[in-house]
């Protein structure tokens, strides 16, 4: 579905992507981590058609977004990070204004627009001007939005930053079923719950590099151990006592209210730190996630 | 198992006609809250008319254009016909083209789709039209009810005021690309405010001074109401077909501009 080599992207002197290689394939859902700047974004401008290669190659449904931008574009949905809605329209009105871009009669459009309204649970807010919406509907109404060309590929950037929780799990499941029916999902996240549910496979970008590839197993395995102790002191007191822990397990990250102790066995860490005299406010000791994968590969936790 | 992308099948996309009537009926249904904004633009012209061709023109016995004798309100009507082609299509080129390219994001969320900006420019250059032609028709109707129409020839100026305003439509809009806060806008009132009052509109060009002159005639307003003056009056000359080649190209190329400007801006 989409096919990436040596592809860059260039603001000026800026690159903000540095040469990438991604393939994803038909009916998976394949992910984009990374910290902010690192060229997210910019990737999926580029796929979504809207955004010039700067230099290396690129195919999105066997075709060159440069020479064939409509036709791709005509298949794709597309839900921006930053919602672009019609801010001098009705909620419904967006959806089928937005439809009839895609040249979708006007009859079909109306029932797919309310189809999708009532996906995301706005039904009633039809004849609502956008600009009453809160910052949650209105991201759901771009997700909605996306939809109603029923897309071949769907390109979700940040899909639910600002939903709240039980909205999120909704969208999860919808994008489940899409990815079910053999929709093929790209989606940008900083929720590893996120990229763990959904994500079939994924990659960490960091500084317009990828810097990890694989199913989230594969890179919790291969960059990660297989527990972490979490120790928790005083305020202040982390930078100096990661020394007194270093050699317990094969590496110690220190966070502003937390020490990490990666180890393939976290009750053993615990025990030792309680033998050499340390006395932690509290402790927890849980599998690794791809929160500690992420850590470790940029340096930065996924939510700053 | 690796499997085949396969090249996607084409689905049909919007021509460009069609392209363009759903940018109209985007726009329609954004103005459809707003009715009254159209009547005021409607109105402008129609008290300017009232106030300086019927009531000025009391003071003014009659008039001789292109050798034909005409009452100062024939004169006047044509110009302010011009000038409200000028000032509908400049509004919606301005301010609102503005609004929706920088604020409110329009022509991103339109780019994601399979239209080009090839059909955002040419779809809102076909609205400011539409809205323009409403008002020229609008006015024509009061010039004729008032008997300031005395040529069959008045019959082209309604397309005469849509090539005027396809004119000024595609030049703002170019040159609204340029603009970088509202604050640019004062540029806008600077250029139109001096071409209302000066470009032949309230009396004739030969009241100006050599050089003075020429660049009066230069002006797009001044080939504009010309054009408007000699087909509602029926005294035509070279000078309508001058003005057609120019407005022509004003517009022809303020469309081509805007396009790639768009292209620049918003295809990043
Ligand atoms: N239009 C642009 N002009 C100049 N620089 C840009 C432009 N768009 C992005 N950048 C720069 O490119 C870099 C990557 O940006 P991008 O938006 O792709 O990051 P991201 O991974 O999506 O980050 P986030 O998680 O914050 O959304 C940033 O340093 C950004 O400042
Ligand atoms: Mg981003």
């Amino acid at each position: 579905m989409i096919s990436a080599v040596g592809l860059r992207k260039a603001f000026g002197d800026f690159e903000a992507v540095r040469g990438i290689d991604v393939e994803v394939r038909r009916g998976e859902a394949f992910g984009f981590l990374g910290p902010n700047g690192a060229g997210k974004s910019s990737t999926m401008r580029m796929i979504a058609a809207v955004s010039p290669v700067t230099s290396g190659s690129l195919r999105i449904l066997g075709r060159d977004p440069a020479e064939d931008g409509p036709a791709i574009r005509a298949r794709l949905g597309v839900c921006p990070q930053e919602d672009t809605l019609d801010t001098e329209l009705t909620v419904r009105d967006n959806l089928v204004v937005y439809g009839r871009y895609f040249g979708i009669p006007r009859s079909e459009v109306a029932r797919r627009a309310d189809e999708l309204l009532e996906f995301v649970q706005l039904a009633e807010r039809g004849k609502a001007k956008v600009e009453s919406l809160s910052g949650g509907m209105k991201r759901r109404l771009t997700i909605a939005r996306s939809l109603i060309n029923r897309p071949d590929l769907l390109l979700l950037d940040e899909p639910t930053t600002g939903l709240d929780p039980q909205a999120r799990h909704v969208l999860w499941d919808r994008l489940f079923r899409l990815k079910q029916q053999g929709v093929t999902l790209v989606l940008t996240t900083h929720y590893m719950d996120e990229a763990e549910q959904l994500c079939d496979r994924l990659v960490v970008m960091d500084k317009g590099l990828i810097v990890a590839e694989g199913s989230p197993l594969e890179l919790i395995r291969g960059h990660s151990t297989r527990e972490v102790a979490e120790l928790r002191f005083g305020v202040g007191e982390h930078e100096a006592l990661a020394a007194k822990v270093e050699d317990l397990g094969e590496r110690v990250e220190v966070l502003p209210d937390r020490l990490l102790v990666y180890s393939d066995d976290g009750e053993e860490v615990i025990a030792r730190v309680h033998e050499r005299g340390l006395s932690p406010v509290a402790v927890l000791v849980r599998r690794s996630t791809l929160e500690d994968v992420f850590l470790r590969l940029t340096g930065r936790t996924l939510v700053d | 198992m690796a499997t085949v992308p396969g090249v996607a099948q084409p689905r049909p996309t919007p021509s460009a006609l069609a392209a363009t009537r759903i940018l109209l009926y985007r726009n329609y249904l954004s103005y459809r809250a707003a009715w009254y904004i159209f009547l005021t633009g409607f109105l402008e012209p129609v008290f300017y008319l009232f106030s300086i061709g019927v009531g000025v023109g009391r003071l003014i016995d009659s008039f001789e254009f292109n050798g034909e004798t005409i009452g100062y309100a024939a004169f006047v009507a044509p110009g302010m016909l011009a000038a409200s082609a000028m000032n509908g299509a400049v509004l919606d080129s301005t301010f609102n083209f503005f609004f929706k390219l920088k604020f409110e994001k329009l022509y991103d969320q339109i780019l994601a789709t399979p239209m080009s900006t090839l059909d955002v420019a040419r779809g809102e250059l076909a609205w400011s039209l539409l809205r323009g032609g409403i008002y020229s028709f609008g006015f024509l109707g009061v010039m004729a009810g008032m008997g300031l129409v005395s040529s069959w020839w008045a019959v082209l100026a309604l397309p005469a005021t849509l090539l005027v305003g396809f004119a000024f439509a595609g030049a703002a809009m170019a040159l609204t690309t340029y603009m970088r806060s509202w604050q640019d806008f004062e540029y806008v009132s600077l250029a139109t405010m001096p071409m209302f009052l000066f470009s032949a509109t309230f009396f004739p060009v030969t009241a100006f001074p050599g050089v003075l002159r020429w660049l009066v005639e230069a002006t797009p307003l001044y080939r504009s109401v010309v054009l408007c003056r000699e087909l509602t009056t029926g005294a035509l000359s070279w000078d309508s077909a001058v003005s057609v080649v120019y407005l022509v190209a004003m517009g022809v190329v303020g469309l081509l501009v805007a396009r790639r400007r768009l292209d620049a801006l918003l295809l990043t």
